[in-house]
């Protein structure tokens, strides 16, 4: 085999604290070979974003490289000046980051910004032809356009090419792509996956991939290295890791993968429903003009109507601004809609304002984010007695004895409730959250992404403590996400929407084993296997944009028509559809 | 991932710092050192009458010298003389009187007016909002002299016209700076979730929005201090503020002024003195910031 590029050796990063240095990375060692992919996959907190920002020389204020080397193309960069380190940085070692918003300047176009970084390390270079190249690269459509437009213009999938062709655009040798399609929708990622492999392919450049899907390991890399609280786990080709994985941690963190196929088949339901809706529609003005008058509307949801059955978990798929989670707030009561939205015999107000406390207790909410969910100057006691407080129950003793309840029951000490909610981790705030929505009660919970944000063994134990939670209290979820392997785990019925729009409804084995509109099997087939031995089959590359639901004021979108395939199978006519877009 | 936080249920959290604020408080350095310089100021001038030895507007015989210049700094005359022959300690402790009730009482009332302002037009948004913000804009265009003037012509010009005027122009900086964070936190996670279990407005905005809005009100409140205080000696100096022989920081500095090369003290140790005064109060705001703030506590 041919010398390394890019070769790590009992590399330990530590980070300053009043105790003495704190090791995040210790004793870490690998090399990296000319076109291949490396994948470094671990949870949070495993030290592999440190370990990408060291090879960078990028390492926040504080943390440090203790010791260990770091050597790319014989040269050693641990010990290189800051003034030699940019010229490396970008031209030979080039670096993705996961939220491609945030990584690209909002007030400058994109050719600006691709030329900028051209002509920082090239100084002579046609910088303009070589970022237009870079974009052509990058299979983004009408590239001469897409120079002029700034970042916003763009949606994330775009972004992120834009992202990748600045970080290509000099031919690195070695490129680290930090969590790259973790913000993205499955089926961007797909399309971001396949440009990265075919781009490597071509150019021969070195990936370091950090990721902690599993599914997108088994997808891209050769090598695996495997991480856990700033050690090497385990390192193996990808084949090895998956088929015959030597340590008890890949073994947990693989059992934890949601995968397709795992369902099962339970006993449809058949009970009263907990949640009509009917004819629902929510639509926000957009002022323009002198006079500040609604010019154009977002039509957020479109005539949406279904029921959630008692005890059920009803799911709602589909990728970000497709209305779902708009939908959730129109049951809660948080957004004015149109339509009629029943949930346990009360009916929510239109106007997005006035629910009133019968509504509040039946109906809880789980966020995506608990971190932001919860009050950060409130002790997390306080906050889940809060409800009960609100709700005038019990006295202060009994309700602080509820609270400990509570906390036992989702798994945490009862002797945390005096802390902060910045003293846990993520999962143990999402049991937080979960307790919260509990102390009422409710009849249904709606979980928005609830579980997206935490890492794969965390995110299946609160799946399970969901599960136990709907079997003890016959609670109802109306749960959403973008991930169709969990939802493919957990739920009964599911609903696929597109555009404010279901366009296809039904059982999970009807969806699953059966799906009939084209969009919906374009969601289940972009998801990774977590299998290096599936074999995709070949698909069209391309880079399609979701239309926009912005539509003049007397326009709208054309109604989707739900048609009946069998046992209460609901799919969209194709013609309704715009379905050039969709498939 | 930077974050270092434990995985699920792994828990070796410090153990809980739960103790007063104040005692909390007391364990800084340099929020005792600010302390205990509020203490000393605010203490000095309650006990200014038994302090001092001359009252502060008596034109003392010997407090001049042969050439009727001001005395200096030291022998009888602990800070010197004024102009007057004014015992200038005397003049500094009775001045602390005034400038403490522009600085503490017309600046907390205009932070506290700003707060309710910003926080009302933040969290009601519609058109009480909007009144309110273009109402704040308004007044921030207006010219605080001319507002001084024109109030101290209607009415006879006194410490508190002064502390009206203040109040009346200083509120907005405020107002605005909430405003904006007010809307940035309603659109956070936490309101929502709060909204979602049925919370009253007065709910929120006590327990889940004013918490938040802490760290703001105190930095203005704290640099509102030292520009309350001069603007005092404004207008005490356009002659619509505080009347002479009254003495006030900001007005025995204004006085003195143009004697600032033959008389050096008459402008440093009042000038001393607001920046001493603007130093404490920045000192235990700083601390006071940190102490109300949990997600702070065991970072450093």
């Amino acid at each position: 085999m041919t010398d390394p590029v890019l070769s790590v050796r009992d590399l330990t990063v530590a980070v300053d604290t009043q105790a003495g240095p704190k090791p995040l990375v210790s004793d870490l060692s690998f090399a990296l070979h000319r076109g291949e992919t490396l994948c470094i996959a671990g949870e949070s907190g495993s030290g592999k974003s440190i370990t990408s920002l060291a090879v960078m020389g990028l390492l926040p204020t504080g943390v440090n490289v203790a010791s260990g080397a770091i050597t790319l193309d014989g040269q050693e960069l641990t010990k290189l000046p800051e003034r030699r380190m940019r010229d490396i940085r970008g031209a030979r070692i080039a670096m993705i980051f996961q939220e491609p918003m945030t990584s690209l300047n909002p007030v400058l176009t994109i050719g600006t910004q691709l030329a900028e970084a051209i002509r920082t390390h090239d100084p002579k270079a046609d910088a303009k032809k070589q970022a237009l190249d870079a974009l052509r690269a990058v299979r983004l459509s009408q590239p001469e356009r897409r120079m002029g437009q700034y970042p916003h213009e763009l949606s994330g999938g775009m972004r992120q090419r834009v992202m990748i062709a600045m970080a290509l655009a000099l031919k690195p040798d070695v490129l680290i792509a930090d969590e790259p399609t973790t913000a993205l929708d499955v089926t961007v990622q797909r399309e971001v996956l396949d440009l990265l492999r075919d781009l490597q392919r071509d150019t021969g450049t070195a990936i370091i991939l950090i990721t902690h899907d599993m599914g997108v390991v088994a997808e891209m890399a050769d090598r695996v290295i495997v991480m856990q609280s700033g050690r090497m786990v385990e390192t193996a080709p990808v084949a090895q890791i998956f088929d015959t994985p030597a340590q008890p941690y890949t073994r947990a963190l693989l059992a934890a993968v949601p995968r397709m196929g795992d369902g099962g088949g339970a006993a449809p339901i058949t009970a009263d429903p907990i949640a009509q809706l009917q004819d629902v529609q929510v639509s926000y003005d957009i002022h323009g003009g002198l006079l500040g008058r609604t010019t154009h509307r977002v039509h957020a949801v479109e005539h949406v109507s279904f029921d959630i059955l008692a005890g059920e978990t009803f799911s709602l798929v589909g990728e970000s601004g497709c209305g779902k989670s708009t939908i959730a707030r129109a049951i809660t009561g948080l957004v004015p809609h149109e339509g009629q939205i029943t949930v346990a015999g009360h009916s929510v107000p239109h106007d997005g304002l006035s629910a009133g406390p019968g509504l509040r207790r039946d109906v809880q909410m789980v966020f995506q984010d608990p971190a932001a969910a919860l009050n950060p100057r409130k002790k997390v006691g306080e906050l889940v007695a809060e409800p009960l407080v609100i709700h005038r129950i019990g006295t202060a003793s009994e309700r602080r004895a509820h609270v400990r309840d509570l906390f036992n029951r989702v798994g945490l000490s009862a002797d945390q409730i005096d802390r902060y909610p910045h003293e846990f981790s993520g999962g143990q705030r999402q049991r937080i959250c979960i307790a919260r929505a509990l102390a009422l009660q409710p009849k249904l919970i709606i979980a928005d992404e609830s579980v997206s944000a935490l890492d794969v063994s965390v995110q299946a134990r609160v799946l399970e403590l969901l599960a136990e939670l709907k079997a003890e209290f016959g609670i109802s979820y109306l749960f959403i996400s973008h991930d169709m392997a969990v939802v493919e785990n957990i739920s009964d019925r599911i609903a696929v929407m597109y555009l404010g729009q279901i366009v296809e409804m039904g059982t999970r084995a009807q969806i699953f084993g059966n799906p009939q509109h084209p969009y919906t099997r374009r969601l289940i087939e972009s998801v990774p296997v977590p299998d290096p031995a599936f074999i995709r089959a070949p698909s069209p590359r391309m880079a399609t944009e979701v239309p926009s639901p912005v539509w003049a004021v007397g326009s709208g979108p054309a109604r989707v028509v739900l048609t009946d395939a069998g046992g209460g199978h609901l799919v969209a006519e194709a013609a309704a559809t715009d379905d050039a877009a969709v498939s | 991932m930077t974050d270092t936080t434990p995985p699920d249920h792994a828990a070796p959290l410090a153990a809980p710092t739960e103790r007063g604020a104040f005692a909390r408080m007391l364990r800084r350095p340099l929020a005792v050192l600010g302390l205990a310089l509020i203490v000393l100021i605010v203490g000095a001038a309650i006990a200014a009458p038994w302090l001092v030895s001359y009252p502060p507007d008596q034109q003392n015989f010997d407090g001049l010298t042969l050439e009727g210049a001001p005395m200096p700094p030291g022998g009888q005359w602990l800070m010197g003389t004024d102009l007057l022959g004014r015992d200038l300690f005397s003049r500094l402790l009775y001045g602390a009187r005034t400038s403490l009730i522009i600085g503490i009482v017309a600046n907390g009332i205009a932070v506290g007016l700003g707060t309710v302002v910003g926080l009302t037009a933040g969290w009601m948004r519609g058109w009480i909002g909007t009144v309110l913000m273009r109402f704040t804009d308004l007044m921030m265009a207006f010219p605080a002299l001319l507002l001084a003037i024109c109030l101290a012509a209607i009415f006879r010009p006194s410490l508190w016209i002064v502390a009206l005027v203040i109040a009346m122009v200083n509120w907005v900086q405020t107002a605005r700076v909430v405003y904006t964070e007010t809307t940035a936190l309603t659109e956070r996670d936490f309101i929502a979730a709060e909204r979602t279990l049925g919370a009253s407005g007065a709910r929120i905005l006590w327990h889940h929005l004013l918490p938040h809005l802490w760290p703001t009100i105190i930095v203005w409140a704290t640099l509102g201090i030292s520009t309350t205080v001069l603007l005092e000696a404004t207008l005490s100096y356009l002659g619509v503020g505080v009347q002479p022989p009254t003495p006030s920081w900001g007005n025995i500095i204004f006085e003195n002024q143009t004697y600032f090369q033959s008389a050096p003290w008459l402008v440093f140790i009042p000038g001393a003195a607001i920046l001493l005064l603007a130093l404490a109060f920045n000192l235990v705001g700083d601390a006071l910031r940190e102490v109300l703030d949990p997600t702070q506590r065991g970072r450093r």
